[in-house]
């Protein structure tokens, strides 16, 4: 497929390990922010590819696995309201609450839909005049902008009855909030491809500036990411950190004019709850009062019993980036894709579920094999 | 007589297959137009065709490939930068060859 399979080239990722490791001297720490580059780090082996001084650490960029407790305890106490139906990202179907998940409200008699678009949601919508329709709107920069849209349309074609659940987050706040916290060294951040497509890079400028952390923007295939740490460790080496972008045929220093304008048309920040981290100043997007008969959270009243976290779970060590899944006691014990404690077992995106999928010591081992005979 | 396929196997092969399914939320996949009717196209890739909203990308021309989430394209590829990338990746290699 274009764009994609040129970019999974294994000579050339081996002849870029090479060189990466022809150019590391002295042992750094990486962290990817994006799940979806975690996923991608461990299904290509490419912790085993890079040299033994470029370590790399999987950072909070996973949406379903920051979301506080409370919304999501929110989000199924909005499910048992009457004449309701819940519309939802698949990832968040079988993320524990404090006492369910919407797959279990679901199981029990909620009306819950799991929907790939917001498009989809509004559709639900419009077929079901009687029915109140409320969006679960997880996401980051990347999917804000089609929330946006979603509330937009809906507004102009006069669909009353859609409702958002605002969860939806900010990249650069929280980089900022885990540089200050300082809890883990970082040399370099590997930066979202697909929220800088939307925001461009001119948003990390504070990071090389503020910070001395290099944060060069990737793509998300193998060579992508390669170039990217290639870049990092070129940077770091120099002692010449700055925001440099990887994923040139995706990112645009100035972002995309238009989905940026949607956002700010229908969003403005506020603080918001991440999982691990607590509330964030302006890490968060609240829907403005000019379009708060969609805002689910204005709307509609729910009574929340007291949050209860899961016992031993370190998900929130792990979107910190303090420690690692391997370091958790319920990690591939307890806590399996098929019985998940903690979100960030249960997400697509969610570090250990990449650990767990793709982690396992036999497999590092066959990888590493694999490729050191190229 | 123990069966052919364990269950053990048999979980594997959904949980793997439920991935590739799994609607990732960062994921954006490059699909190319195909054809543009208002705020909407049809988007292709690997053969399957998606009716896609380009709202966000109103600047998208049949022909183009953009990266597609969750329904919408956020983003038109830079052809002339992928290439340049490539050729970029090229080089690199051919100069750690050297090296």
């Amino acid at each position: 497929m274009k764009f994609l399979d040129e970019y999974q080239n294994s000579e050339l990722a081996t002849k870029l390990a090479h060189r990466i490791a022809n150019h590391s001297t002295k042992p750094i720490r990486l962290m990817e922010f994006c799940g979806g580059h975690t996923h991608a780090i461990m299904r290509h082996g490419i912790r085993q590819l890079v040299p033994k001084t470029v370590e790399m650490r999987a950072g909070p960029g996973c949406p379903v696995c920051v979301t506080a407790t409370i919304d999501l305890d929110k989000a199924i106490a909005l499910a048992w309201l009457p004449n309701v139906i819940i519309t939802t990202f698949g990832d968040m179907m079988r993320v524990p609450g404090s006492y369910s998940s919407l797959q279990r409200a679901k199981a029990e008699g909620a009306d819950v839909k799991v929907v790939y678009s917001t498009m989809d949601a509004v559709e639900i919508a419009r077929e079901n005049p009687e029915k109140s329709v409320i969006f679960i709107g997880i996401g980051f920069e990347t999917t804000a902008p089609t929330i946006a849209a979603s509330i937009i349309t809906a507004q102009q074609e006069g669909i009353e009855n859609f409702h958002v659940l605002s969860c939806l987050k900010l990249t650069p706040p929280v980089m900022k909030t885990l540089l200050d916290l300082g809890e883990v060294k970082l040399d370099g951040i590997i930066g979202p491809g697909h929220v800088s497509v939307i925001i461009g890079s001119r948003p990390y400028e504070f990071i090389p500036a503020d910070y001395g952390v290099a944060c060069v923007i990737s793509g998300f295939e193998p060579l992508d990411i390669l170039l990217c740490v290639d870049k990092l460790v070129e940077q770091i080496e120099a002692g010449q950190p700055k925001v440099e972008i990887a994923y040139r045929r995706g990112v645009k220093p100035q972002g995309n004019r238009k989905a940026l304008e949607l956002m700010e048309e229908v969003f403005q920040s506020d603080g918001a709850n991440w999982r691990g981290i607590g509330i964030v100043p302006q890490s968060g997007l609240k829907i403005k009062q000019k379009y708060e008969h969609f805002d689910a959270d204005k709307v509609f009243r729910v009574g929340l019993k007291p949050v209860r976290e899961p016992k031993g779970c370190r998900c929130g060590d792990i979107l910190r980036g303090v420690a690692t899944p391997l370091e958790c006691k319920l990690f591939g014990k307890v806590c399996t894709p098929e019985k998940p404690v903690g979100p960030c077992m249960v997400s697509s995106e969610g570090a250990c579920a990449a650990y767990y999928q793709y982690g396992s010591p036999k497999n590092s081992e066959r990888l590493g094999k694999l490729w050191s005979k190229l | 007589m123990p069966p052919i396929i364990s269950n053990k196997t048999i979980k594997l092969y959904c949980l793997t297959s439920l991935a590739k399914i799994a609607k990732v939320m960062c994921l954006a996949i490059p699909m190319r137009i195909a054809s543009i009717e208002g705020d909407e196209a049809e988007a292709e890739v690997g053969g399957v065709v998606r009716r896609v909203s380009i709202a966000l990308t109103p600047e998208a021309k049949v022909g183009e490939y953009v990266l597609l989430h969750t329904g919408y394209a956020i983003g038109v590829i830079d052809e002339a930068e992928a290439k340049e990338t490539l050729k970029l990746l090229e080089e690199i290699a051919s100069f750690s060859e050297v090296s």
